[in-house]
């Protein structure tokens, strides 16, 4: 498998990583062989493209390879924003625990603006409707205790535009 | 939907292998075909089960940069703003929330300095204050639904 990916050198490698998001950043075909129809679309071999998606894997380019489900479709029709304010100090041993719930879909450490937006801490809840957001909630407050001084919820009312991010496209 | 359905739909969440026949190898494990599975999830896509299907990308892995950033908009002036802030290609996303702070967009640029363009631009043309909250550290992206 080496001796193709011989024949590239970094820069190239680049050029051919960013080709290779460009051609599946909207999906794989559904075919039997869909890194075969790639690779004939992009005029490389088989081999070079599973290299090259191996390698994004393993370096975290690639998070996974699979479906996303529409979770609106599948029910699941309430999201709220959850921000926590938490003692810096203690907000990566908080953040971990609370992404690692199972029912957190991001969660980040973002920055505060004081005096009216105290929050450091954001988590994003999904459930069926709005009751079911709030008790998961209600299980991040009690994880975080008393290291949580002040939280609140934003519940999604409407979307207004969901492009998704796409990599390497210029307006 | 049926358990089949259910089931791709839970395994695909996971991993897809990268392989000559991937989706022969995921038939497999799930005890159909792969013609079967193959036409399934064109279904499934086609219905709008799933948002999509294929690698999902680290944006941050790209040298771009990516941005939450939240306004506060008058009820009145609302769908106004809306336009305004959607029609910047760079606005990925843009959600409605009931807070004072009820506009939130994630913005996506090629540079940081593209970023920090695009903000100002948007507060140039709605004439409101843009908080840029870009991430300071990622816990957790991900998310299962188990069905």
């Amino acid at each position: 498998m080496w001796g193709y990916i011989l024949k590239y050198n970094v820069d190239e490698l680049i050029v051919l990583d960013r080709e290779i998001i460009l051609a599946t950043q909207s999906g794989l075909p559904l075919v039997p062989e869909p890194y075969q129809q790639i690779a004939d679309q992009m005029a490389v071999d088989v081999a070079v493209i599973k290299q090259r998606l191996t390698t994004m894997l393993d370096d975290g380019r690639i998070r996974r390879i699979g479906a996303v489900p529409n979770h609106y479709k599948l029910g699941y029709t309430a999201n709220g924003m959850t921000v926590w304010d938490v003692p810096d100090e203690l907000i990566h041993e908080l953040g971990d625990s609370v992404g690692k719930m199972d029912f957190v879909s991001h969660c980040y450490h973002r920055p505060r603006f004081l005096p009216d937006w105290p929050y450091n801490l954001f988590a994003m809840v999904h459930g069926h409707n709005r009751e079911e957001v709030l008790e998961k909630t209600q299980q991040i407050t009690l994880l975080l205790g008393e290291s949580c001084r002040a939280h609140d919820i934003l519940f999604s009312t409407r979307i207004l535009k969901k492009t998704g991010i796409r990599i390497g496209v210029q307006n | 939907m049926d358990d089949l359905d259910r089931k791709i739909i839970n395994k695909l969440q996971r991993k897809f292998p990268v392989c000559d026949h991937p989706f022969a190898v995921v038939a497999d494990e799930l005890s159909t075909t792969e013609t079967e599975l193959i036409s399934r999830l064109q279904r499934l896509s086609d219905e709008k089960y799933l948002t999509r299907f294929g690698p999902l990308f680290n944006a941050d892995n790209f040298g771009g940069a990516i941005s939450l950033c939240a306004m506060a908009v008058s009820e009145d002036n609302f769908d106004v703003v809306t336009e305004q802030v959607n029609a910047f290609p760079q606005v990925a996303h843009n959600y409605q929330r009931d807070h004072e702070l009820n506009m939130w967009f994630v913005l996506a640029t090629e540079t940081e300095s593209e970023l920090n363009e695009t903000i100002t631009k948007i507060e140039d043309d709605t004439g409101l204050s843009v908080r840029n909250m870009p991430k300071l550290h990622e816990f957790y992206v991900g998310l299962h639904f188990e069905i």
